[in-house]
């Protein structure tokens, strides 16, 4: 063999079947103890990459879209050198020679592979079972066929009333379905839930439309048609369906393991340190038997994760088993379970129960230890209980109060916090992700945290299935006391509680369209809106669908409306679009000529290189504007918020020390993006050299032109606010500049809340973040890119042009002069 | 001088744009004619009570304009400022008697004490 001409040691190979949130934690955790141990391979089944599986329900009932669920994207694979092959399924493991090959003959020769293949939804084998029609609720192609489904309408039965069954049921209602839940048991979710419980939640349940029929054994799926017509049930029933989802359990996915001749009993068998039979082959998550036990909850497939990756590291780990909690995903419907509630010998029970506010509350306690716990109604006290029984606390102390929760226990007074207050800094919060209060405190004090949204961001509780916001919220509240807000995002007005935030994704969620249509869905509480959130509206329904939402012009301040600025006396200024700052003799002949034509008061010139004609009476404003026009002068959006400026240094053309061509590529910018709407007005400069004599570096994106290209700059201000600018990239050519410019730009268009600045929302969503989208996920900036062209395709028509033609007369005309009539008496 | 006493016809209900205005021009005053979403139409002094902005030139919303220099809210009913205490100094806009006869509108171009007109 000839010498490797590489003089370095070889990694060793790591490879990896399947890319769920198991494999991906691991890779996170493995990554941090050391990332370069390994080179990766991954293989997933599914055409993409690896999200947040948990957070399907809320994807299904239109709360959430996909993106928003994407735990890593493409860029974070590459930014780690990980090879990932999507779409290709693993047909089998060669152990001898240690290599795995995929259907479509790709293969990837490992030291160490991991078996991460998840579990399969289970299927009724009843006759009619593989109509089309049929499904199950699994994945995003399920989530997808059943909104495309929902969205013709009709009835839906979900076969089977538990966690998955019941959240598909909520989401297909909400998506406008008729939906029947039928359940093989006399109660819903009697794996987590007593029978008083199951009750409980079956009220709750058929409160919100859904028919719940249990103890209902399907016998068959009928068909017409060559698809599903509905369910036959054995005592005779038949349910009309126009979609069947079957949503009854899931079963390890355990095949190529069991081909590859490891041992296999329910699931893959591992030992505590997740070594399969086979010692250079270990398994992770759902596909997992694990002391006899196998998990379908996140929280014990992230502790199997963390064990994993420390071994794989090098470390010494073993998992012992896990005790789980449950969380209903409704909006609505609150339940809490976590432990085991069986009756047993030696155990006794406390119950509390308030049935007229829907609140039941049961713990089961073994020699005065809490091994169960069931809430609903009620469920703040959730983690604390479960922190109770996942320590094994001896309890006898306050074992009067105890059901009450921990606002009461120990004759503790009610205050909201006490029960957060007094978990110790180990307590989880967090129960997806494993964080603990220890750490979630000390990362809102060293980083200086004010929101939920930070404490997401920076510790990822959470930041997986949400429920635990509350607790996040009470640390908030208890480390900064009044300086946090409880009520968490501002409202966008008095119009509505909604946080700017949310009605922006909203509005892409559910397919809003129009301003009245926003304001009935997401219920605003005026009629008509106000000043505030109308503008705001209309910019987010233009920026989410340019070229389908016909602008609000009544919805604009006045600025925009007539493309001109209001001044203090009601007169108007305006100032005439120069590119990059550059003008000619005749433009500035025209400018004279408007001046004295129409008795312009006063004449400026803009700290953006602009003139300003100031004073200008409305009703001149379409004829100030034909004689521009005429000049070849068009709108400058000084009056909008728009692109600006664009202000550049002479660069090459004339500098000696020039090092590209900043005017050109200043006026290149200025005529890609004219005429976009954006959030707050940006202004742009590009100096030719670092003496920055544009002053790029207090811009809301900024060039500094170097000899090896352009450094991109943004998230200045020097208003009222005085700040630099950071730097976002380096590109060597002007098209790459000219990319990167444009995308950042879209980024803060799709992003940012209306009148926030560059600067506040780089600040508010992380610098890092920005240039993470930006300069390192090339696909994702080019994707931008291409958003942004296709909007100003409906953009890139001067205002003043149509205006001077006639468009919008109304607005500069009189309705009436009485002045006259007057004078002819 | 009899013409600032009668009604006058100063042109049609679809003469306004909806959540919009329009001007009349007397002797005395800018009147600013405003139609709501709901299709009312009121009509009141062009002229904001905290520094005269031109409310004609503000966003109207339900019943309501906000002028557009600094924000204040008038209510286009009686033109009080919103607000403790009715806006600054307690000032509210002059309103103008409105009739809308076979979908024009006739204005009565005087002052007339703070009520709904229309």
């Amino acid at each position: 063999m000839a010498p490797d001409i590489v003089d370095m040691p070889q990694r060793q190979k790591l490879v990896i079947v399947g890319n769920g949130m198991a494999p991906g934690r691991m890779l996170e955790e493995l990554l941090k103890r050391s990332p370069r141990a390994y080179d990766i391979t991954i293989f997933n089944a599914e055409p993409r990459v690896n999200y947040d599986r948990i957070m399907l329900s809320p994807v299904l009932s239109a709360e959430k879209k996909f993106e928003d669920i994407i735990i890593h994207d493409d860029g974070w694979y590459a930014a780690n050198d990980i090879t990932l092959h999507k779409g290709k399924r693993v047909a089998r493991i060669d152990r001898d020679a240690k290599v795995v090959e995929a259907e479509d003959g790709t293969s990837a020769s490992y030291d160490r592979l991991v078996l991460a293949t998840g579990s399969s939804p289970f299927i009724i084998p009843v006759p009619g079972h593989d109509l089309p029609g049929v499904m199950a609720y699994r994945d995003l192609d399920d989530v997808d066929a059943m909104v495309e489904a929902a969205e013709r309408g009709g009835q839906a039965v979900v076969i089977g009333g538990g966690l998955l069954g019941l959240e598909a049921a909520a989401g297909l209602q909400m998506r406008g379905m008729d939906v029947t839940v039928i359940h093989l048991m006399p109660t819903l979710m009697e794996r987590q839930l007593d029978t008083a419980a199951g009750h409980l939640l079956r009220q709750a349940v058929e409160a919100r439309g859904i028919k719940v029929l249990t103890e209902a054994n399907t016998q068959s799926i009928t068909e017409k048609d060559g698809k599903v017509s509905g369910v036959q049930l054995e005592d005779g029933q038949l349910l009309p369906a126009d979609i069947v989802v079957m949503a009854v359990g899931i079963k390890p996915s355990s095949g190529i393991a069991k081909d590859a001749g490891l041992t296999v009993g329910r699931g893959i068998s591992v030992d505590d340190t997740l070594c399969t039979s086979d010692p250079a082959v270990s398994a992770v998550g759902e596909c997992v038997e694990h002391r006899g036990m196998c998990y379908g909850l996140v929280a014990p497939l992230y502790e199997m994760a963390k064990t994993l990756a420390a071994n794989l590291a090098g470390e010494e780990a073993s998992y012992t088993g896990s005790v789980t909690s449950t969380k209903l995903k409704v909006t609505g419907i609150n339940l809490f379970s976590a432990g085991d509630f069986a009756d047993a010998e030696g155990r006794e029970e406390i119950v509390l129960r308030d049935a007229s506010n829907g609140v039941y509350r049961r713990l089961v306690l073994e020699d005065n230890r809490i091994v169960g716990a069931v809430l609903h109604g009620d469920v703040a006290d959730g983690a604390w209980f479960f922190d109770l029984i996942k320590r094994g606390t001896d309890i006898s102390e306050m074992r009067d109060t105890v059901i009450f929760g921990q606002g009461f226990a120990g004759g503790t007074p009610l205050d909201p916090t006490a029960a957060v207050a007094a978990l110790p800094d180990d307590g989880e919060i967090c129960g997806c992700n494993g964080i603990c209060k220890g750490t979630i405190v000390e990362a809102i004090g060293e980083l200086g945290l004010k929101d939920v949204e930070g404490v997401r961001m920076h510790t990822k509780a959470s930041a997986s299935c949400g429920s635990c916001t509350g607790l996040v919220e009470q640390l908030l509240t208890l480390s900064l006391g009044d300086e946090y807000d409880p009520a968490g995002v501002p409202p966008m007005c008095g119009c509505t509680d909604l946080g700017h935030g949310d009605v922006r994704r909203l509005i892409v969620a559910k397919n809003l369209k129009t301003i009245p249509d926003v304001m009935q869905e997401l219920e605003w509480k005026s009629s008509c809106g106000c000043a505030k959130c109308r503008p705001a509206l209309n910019y987010y329904l233009l920026a989410a669908w340019p070229g389908e939402y016909t602008d609000d012009n009544q919805s604009r301040f006045i600025n925009e409306r007539v493309h001109a600025n209001i001044q203090k006396d009601g007169t108007y200024s305006v100032v005439p679009r120069m590119w990059g700052g550059i003008t000619s003799a005749d433009e500035l002949r025209a400018i004279a000529d408007v001046t004295d034509k129409f008795n312009v008061p006063t004449v400026k010139v803009t700290g953006g290189q602009r003139i300003d004609l100031l004073g200008i009476q409305k009703e001149d404003l379409p004829a100030v504007w034909a004689d521009l026009n005429a000049a070849g002068l068009v709108s400058g959006h000084a009056y909008g918020k728009a692109l600006r400026t664009v202000k550049t240094c002479v660069g090459t053309d004339w500098c000696r020390f020039g090092t590209q061509d900043s005017t050109g590529f200043g006026i290149r910018i200025e005529k890609f993006m004219w005429g976009s709407w954006t959030p707050a007005k940006v202004k742009m400069a590009v100096s030719g050299c670092p003496r920055n004599c544009a002053e790029a570096t207090c811009k809301d994106v900024g060039v500094i032109c170097v000899d090896s290209g352009y450094e991109i700059h943004f998230a200045g201000a020097a208003g009222l606010e005085i700040k630099g600018t950071v730097v976002l990239g380096h590109a060597s050519t002007e098209d790459e500049a000219l990319e990167i410019i444009v995308a950042v730009t879209q980024l803060y268009r799709e992003q940012a809340y209306y009148l926030e600045r560059i600067h506040k929302w780089a600040a508010r969503v992380g610098i890092d973040t920005v240039r993470e989208q930006i300069m390192d996920d090339v696909d994702r900036r080019k994707a931008l890119f291409e958003r942004f062209c296709y909007s100003q395709k409906f953009s890139q028509i001067d205002p003043w042009a149509e205006r001077a033609q006639g468009d919008q007369a109304h607005e500069f005309m009189p309705l009436a002069d009485l002045t006259r009539m007057q004078a002819a008496e | 001088m009899t013409i600032n006493t009668d009604f006058i016809d100063i042109g049609t209900v679809e003469d306004v744009p909806v959540r919009g205005s329009r001007l009349v021009k007397t002797p005395d005053a800018t009147i600013a004619i405003f139609k709501t979403i709901g299709g009312q139409i009121f009509a009141i002094e062009d002229k904001c009570p905290h520094l005269s902005g031109p409310l004609s030139q503000g966003i109207v919303h339900g019943n309501r304009v906000t002028c557009p220099l600094h924000n204040l809210v008038i209510d286009l009913s009686n033109g009080q400022a919103d607000g403790p205490d009715g806006g600054p100094n307690g000032k509210c806009v002059k309103t103008f008697p409105i009739e809308i006869v076979d979908g024009r509108i006739l204005l009565k171009p005087i002052d007339v004490p703070s009520e709904k007109v229309a």
